[in-house]
């Protein structure tokens, strides 16, 4: 793109074969086109490789592997230290009711159970009032939807680390932690698997109120998780089960293409 | 009687030709993701110049219910496409190259010039040097671009784990929209460039792929490839 010297003096025509830098240039030239050719050809053959791949729920196997490469990655660099940024309650409005799987009919409050089980341990089933005494939280902050749209949210309710602590729960009995819990619903139509780091993040809350009012139904009601840590999709309503385990547990949106971790 | 005069490294010629292929794939599963959620518009007092994007543009380019596809292509060629234009700084840096591309005081008047010049506004010849104002603008400007593709992106990607960046840019939804006019940001770039490298013509295009320029040299000059032909005869 840069003009030629205006000052050097016209070029005489020349026959071909006498112009050295001509024939070199032809050469560079066809030499740098057929390695363009073969490096395109390349890049042709592995984007058609990698869309041809067997799918490993609903993406190609190498992408999925990624994805996890990915989680492995960010989940070392992870810290339960850094927070969500915290909002004044003021912004906070009502986020889109994206998902209703899952949605019970009976979501009576005073009968709604809270069933928690780790290996090797009777399930042991709590009720709402089992969070009252735990300090409660109240945190206004972004709630993140895959979809790209995001809502400031006021959320109320227990942090998950001080229940499951307070509770004896999700430990083996030298101490450590189960890596997963497996949450649902109560038919089991939604579900999903988080990492023990992000449950136990400050932010992840046993949710029983959004924007200073009981929870809406639409919204979980009466019990949902809320986690900072993930999009939306793992932010389960109508959380009836926790089950701690050493295998990664399913997942509704990892089974349908997205990523297992989906952690921000 | 020509000779030949170096022009693009091998090093920035590779980057070059390797980050095309790989912007096309960051866009393509961009748009992807952000069909999911498209609320970016430029209006006027509330009349819609562009909507970003109406819907023949998805349904053509087959850009719909692809939010998880996107999401795993685009969180895998991040990777190559961070690491390529890494390189590539690195090796600006090091080889000083980046006094080519450099924008200095004089360079927005002179970009005025170039402008002018091309448009045949204006007959003065160009100063000499291998990019000239406008493209020292233009490719600068790419570049940061880049950087800030990346820096915007992370901050969506991670807006709690890197929440401090999320809320240097402005917080979550100024971030995405940050990232997404960036990407519109390098169309713009890539259609002048392409016109521009269209109106440069075939010597200035084969520079890119050879590294070398083909220059009129004066008959009584000594014939003479230049600099040795070794380096050109292993160039690309
Ligand atoms: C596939 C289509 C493309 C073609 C044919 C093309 C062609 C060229 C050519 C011929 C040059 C050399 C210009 C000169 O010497 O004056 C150049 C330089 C450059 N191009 Fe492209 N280009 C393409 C895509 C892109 C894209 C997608 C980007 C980035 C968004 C880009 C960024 C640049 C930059 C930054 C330079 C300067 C490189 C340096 O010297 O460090 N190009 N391109």
């Amino acid at each position: 793109m840069s003009t030629p010297n205006p000052s050097l003096p016209p070029v005489p025509p020349e026959p071909a074969d006498k112009d050295i830098a001509r024939q070199q240039m032809w050469r560079m030239t066809r030499r740098g086109f057929v390695r363009g050719a073969v490096a395109a050809s390349g890049g042709g053959l592995g984007w058609w490789w990698l869309q041809s791949r067997s799918t490993d729920n609903g993406i190609p196997w190498p992408l999925r592997a990624i994805h996890r490469l990915n989680e492995r990655l960010w989940g070392g660099a992870y810290s339960q230290g850094r927070l969500a940024p915290e909002f004044p309650p003021a912004m906070a409005a009502e986020p889109k009711p994206n998902g209703v799987y899952g949605w019970p009919d009976d979501t009576d409050p005073a009968t709604w159970t809270l069933t928690v089980s780790q290996p090797e341990a009777v399930g042991r089933v709590f009720r709402l009032a089992h969070l009252v005494g735990h300090p409660r939280v109240e945190m206004t902050t972004e709630l993140k939807c895959i979809e790209g749209w995001s809502q400031v949210v006021t959320w109320g309710g227990v942090r998950l680390a001080d229940f499951l602590t307070a509770q004896g729960l999700g430990q083996r009995p030298g101490g450590d932690w189960y890596p997963y819990l497996s949450l649902s619903t109560p038919d089991s139509k939604y579900y999903v698997g988080i990492d023990i780091a992000s449950a136990l993040h400050p932010q992840t809350l046993l949710c029983d109120r959004m924007n200073g009012e009981p929870l809406p139904g639409k919204h979980g009601a009466p019990l949902r998780l809320v986690i900072t840590v993930k999009y939306g999709i793992k932010n389960i309503k109508w959380l009836s089960t926790i089950r701690f385990q050493d295998e990664r547990p399913a997942d509704y949106w990892a089974e349908r293409g997205y990523d297992w971790y989906s952690g921000l | 009687m020509n000779h030949l005069e170096h022009k693009h490294d091998r090093a920035v010629r590779y980057f070059h030709w390797v980050n095309a292929p790989l912007l096309a794939v960051m866009i393509w599963s961009g748009l992807l993701i952000y069909w999911a959620y498209d609320p970016y518009e430029i209006a006027i007092r509330g009349i819609v110049l562009v909507k970003f994007f109406p819907d023949w543009f998805y349904h053509h380019l087959d850009l719909k219910f692809g939010l998880a596809t996107g999401m795993a292509y685009h969180f895998a060629f991040m990777w190559f496409f961070a690491v390529n234009g890494l390189l590539y700084i690195g090796y600006t840096a090091w080889s000083g190259h980046w006094r080519d591309l450099r924008p200095t005081r004089r360079t927005p008047i002179e970009a005025f010039h170039v402008v002018l010049h091309d448009l045949r506004l204006r007959k003065e010849p160009l100063p000499p040097g291998k990019f000239n104002a406008a493209q020292r603008l233009a490719y600068a400007g790419v570049v940061m671009m880049g950087a800030g593709s990346v820096i915007s992106g992370l901050a969506i990607y991670k807006p709690t784990q890197l929440a401090w960046l999320t809320t240097l840019l402005g917080g979550y939804q100024a971030a995405r929209l940050e990232h997404f006019a960036l990407t519109v940001g390098y169309v713009l770039f890539f259609i002048v460039h392409i016109a521009q490298v269209i109106r440069a013509g075939w010597n200035n295009f084969r520079s890119m792929v050879t590294g070398y320029e083909l220059i009129p040299v004066a008959q009584e000059a000594t014939p003479h490839v230049h600099p040795k032909p070794e380096p050109a005869a292993s160039a690309s």
